[in-house]
């Protein structure tokens, strides 16, 4: 009787633990349970449904479709159109990147170079920010407009003529980089800003007992590389972005004049709701998302490697 | 040829002042120590004879020449800071070179990429080379040359800190509490180390802590800043055996000196209460400047309250008879052992008893009052 009540309460401590991590697991699975249904609808869902579409040649609003293997892709690596918007998808984010970077950096050490005028200058350079693309586009749009575009007409002033910036082959996607790099550099500036507040004065203190004292030294010195990690981040983000630009391009130029300021979000638009060749617009989504893991995954490792100093 | 000279030092941060008239007069080739409670100042002074800092009133002039508004680099100093400083995404070897290199490339010379191909760099960084690696292997980390500041343990980075500073020669060494992130152990072996480096150099160091006792086994003076003025400036021992002011005798010596009110005192009666100066508030002796008795009549005495056995001393507590003060009192390790709550008299060393005023200023010396 006695054992018996021993081994008893002996067994009881390890039953009830095991109990009560089942609890625990349930409740787990309980909380993050919306969270995961989400992600399953929105997210994983849709992604498989993508990746299927992308072997039929299902079109949007038909009620049959049938398996074509590798066609979209095959077209899709045929397509002229489909390597012009690649093409300047890396050129938009070949400008945008450095311009965003190099823009949010100079008026970060503006600001804080001038503390009287920091207040000003954040409301001004953050407010594109804030405000939506697809709002600003149209506001851009006016502003380039060939002839009551404040832009051309302050060329007037000086005596140039403007061109058409917008439905012109040279200058269509150059335009819209300099809209996105107007748009991004505002919040590069503020994560620039705080990268700066971070930097040791024992540095810059350091740096002028050791002769260091002019802007270009401190620069180079102190500032660029102690903002290393900032600058890394921004260059991140920016060029995240910057691959996925589309409501610029879809309000401004439509990809246009011919293709040459397509990019492959719009392209990807087109073909699927315009032209209604979801298949081939699943195709080429699938590609997409692939050069998108690509670079996050070079991104992630480059940033391990290179920007952690102590 | 670099002595420096303060000459009335004010400097205010809006309304709070900070440093309030500092003059002081240091030799060439000296190591001054300045030590002071936290906040009081020291770090602010020597950054105003760097020059990272401008004084508000008062001049510095260093090797007989007026250097105020004169950027750090033109002023022949050289400084180690607190947390060492060291330009984390550099090497050892180009921490150690930079002061070099800013110096003698040229602007152009010093860019990078293009600075490499211009004629007179390769000359130039030979030299640069053969220097830093000196000023390494004499500071023992030329093992290290090639690593990253983040890769070092805090002595060593202490070390590069300091070859980053004598590099180049420098005639002023200013050094801002360059220890005070070390532990124990490595903060003596390295106080050690810098006076090595001092007396091999022979220049002038100007050296910043907050414990009195680097301040004392370091340095030729000692300069006592308190509450941004300078109270006593000289010599470890002098400062130890003749403090001006109460403050400058609390704060230099371990444990701390002992300063018990005057009305105790004339209680107990004892016999030197004849030659205490009239205006004598407080009365102070070091540790060893007391014996302790058997309980006396007529003497000050007290219970025992701790005993702290240090192996070489015992410092004796004993809490004064009416319980308000307790002094502490070094015996040798061989005295009869004492135990706590035994009752002891007290007999000072009237020739070491030190008075002070109402202000903390000293006054009435024995030896002139009994005279
Ligand atoms: N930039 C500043 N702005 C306002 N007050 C300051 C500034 N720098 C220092 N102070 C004040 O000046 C006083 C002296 O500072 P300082 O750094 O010289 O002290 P310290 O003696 O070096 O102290 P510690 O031993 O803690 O380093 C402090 O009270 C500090 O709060
Ligand atoms: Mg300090």
């Amino acid at each position: 009787m006695s054992v018996m009540a021993l081994a008893h309460r002996r067994a009881r401590p390890a039953a009830r633990r095991r109990q009560h991590q089942a609890a625990e697991a349930t409740v787990g699975w309980l909380a993050v349970s919306p969270a995961l249904i989400l992600l399953i609808c929105l997210l994983f869902g849709p992604a498989a449904a993508v990746i299927l579409f992308s072997f039929t040649d299902w079109q949007l609003g038909a009620s049959t479709f049938r398996f074509v293997g590798t066609e979209n892709f095959a077209a899709l690596w045929a397509d002229p159109p489909f390597w012009k918007a690649l093409i300047n998808t890396c050129i938009y984010v070949a400008i945008v990147v450095p311009g965003t970077v190099g823009l949010g950096l100079a008026t970060a050490l503006l600001i804080e170079a001038s503390p009287s005028l920091r207040g000003f200058y954040r409301a001004v350079h953050f407010l594109p920010v804030m405000s939506t693309m697809s709002a600003m586009a149209v506001v851009w749009g006016t502003m380039l407009h060939p002839s009551i575009g404040l832009v051309n007409r302050t060329l007037a002033v000086f005596g140039m003529t403007g061109i058409n910036w917008l439905r012109d082959e040279h200058t269509a996607l150059l335009a819209v980089a300099l809209i996105g790099i107007w748009q991004g550099f505002g919040f590069a500036m503020v994560l620039f800003v705080s990268g700066l507040k971070a930097v040791p004065q024992q540095l810059y203190d350091a740096a002028a007992v050791d002769g260091a004292d002019g802007l270009f030294d401190r620069l180079r010195i102190v500032t660029l590389p102690m903002l290393g990690p900032v600058t890394m981040f921004v260059i991140v983000l920016t060029a995240s972005r910057a691959f996925e630009v589309f409501d610029s391009v879809r309000v401004l130029t439509q990809g246009g004049p011919n293709y040459a300021s397509e990019v492959l979000l719009n392209r990807l638009y087109s073909e699927s709701f315009d032209y209604l060749r979801t298949g081939y617009g699943a195709a080429l989504t699938v590609v997409y998302l692939a050069i998108v893991i690509a670079l996050t995954i070079a991104q992630a490792r480059f940033i391990e490697r290179r920007v952690h100093y102590s | 040829m670099a002595e420096i000279e303060l000459r009335g030092i004010e400097k205010r941060y809006g309304e709070v002042p900070v440093l309030k008239g500092v003059s002081l007069k240091i030799q060439d080739g000296e190591f001054l120590t300045l030590v002071g409670p936290s906040g009081c100042g020291k770090s602010t002074l020597l950054r105003i004879i760097a020059g990272l800092e401008d004084q508000d009133a008062g001049e510095v002039s260093v090797g007989g020449r007026t250097v105020d508004g004169a950027r750090p680099k033109d002023r022949d100093v050289a400084m180690v800071f607190q947390s060492y400083a060291l330009y984390p995404h550099l090497t050892v070897f180009d921490n150690i070179a930079l002061p070099l290199r800013t110096r003698r490339l040229s602007f152009a010379q010093r860019l990078p990429l293009i600075g490499g191909l211009l004629p007179g760099r390769t000359g130039i960084e030979k030299t640069i080379r053969v220097e830093v690696e000196q000023a390494a292997a004499m500071l023992d980390v030329a093992h290290l040359l090639h690593r990253k500041p983040g890769q070092l343990s805090g002595g060593q980075r202490q070390r590069v800190a300091l070859g980053r500073a004598m590099v180049r020669h420098p005639t002023v060494f200013l050094m801002d509490e360059p220890l005070s992130n070390l532990d124990a152990k490595l903060r003596v072996q390295m106080r050690a180390e810098i006076t090595a480096l001092h007396r091999r150099l022979g220049v002038t160091f100007v050296y910043v802590t907050h414990d009195q006792s680097e301040a004392m086994t370091m340095a030729d003076r000692v300069a006592v800043v308190i509450g941004g003025e300078l109270l006593q400036v000289g010599p470890p021992d002098e400062l130890y055996r003749d403090p001006r002011d109460l403050k400058v005798a609390e704060m230099i010596g371990s444990p701390k000196i002992n300063v018990v009110a005057r009305g105790h005192w004339a209680d107990d009666r004892p016999i030197l209460s004849a030659a205490l100066a009239p205006q004598t508030k407080h009365l102070a002796f070091r540790p060893e400047a007391a014996v302790l008795t058997t309980p006396t009549a007529g003497l000050p005495g007290g219970t025992v309250t701790d005993l702290e056995n240090l192996g070489s001393d015992i410092f004796v507590h004993v809490a004064l008879r009416d319980g308000s003060e307790t002094v502490v009192i070094r015996t040798a390790p061989d005295e009869p052992r004492l135990s706590l709550g035994r009752a002891v008299g007290l007999k000072v060393d009237a020739a070491r008893l030190l008075q002070f005023d109402e202000a903390g200023r000293r006054c009435g010396d024995i030896e002139q009052v009994a005279a």
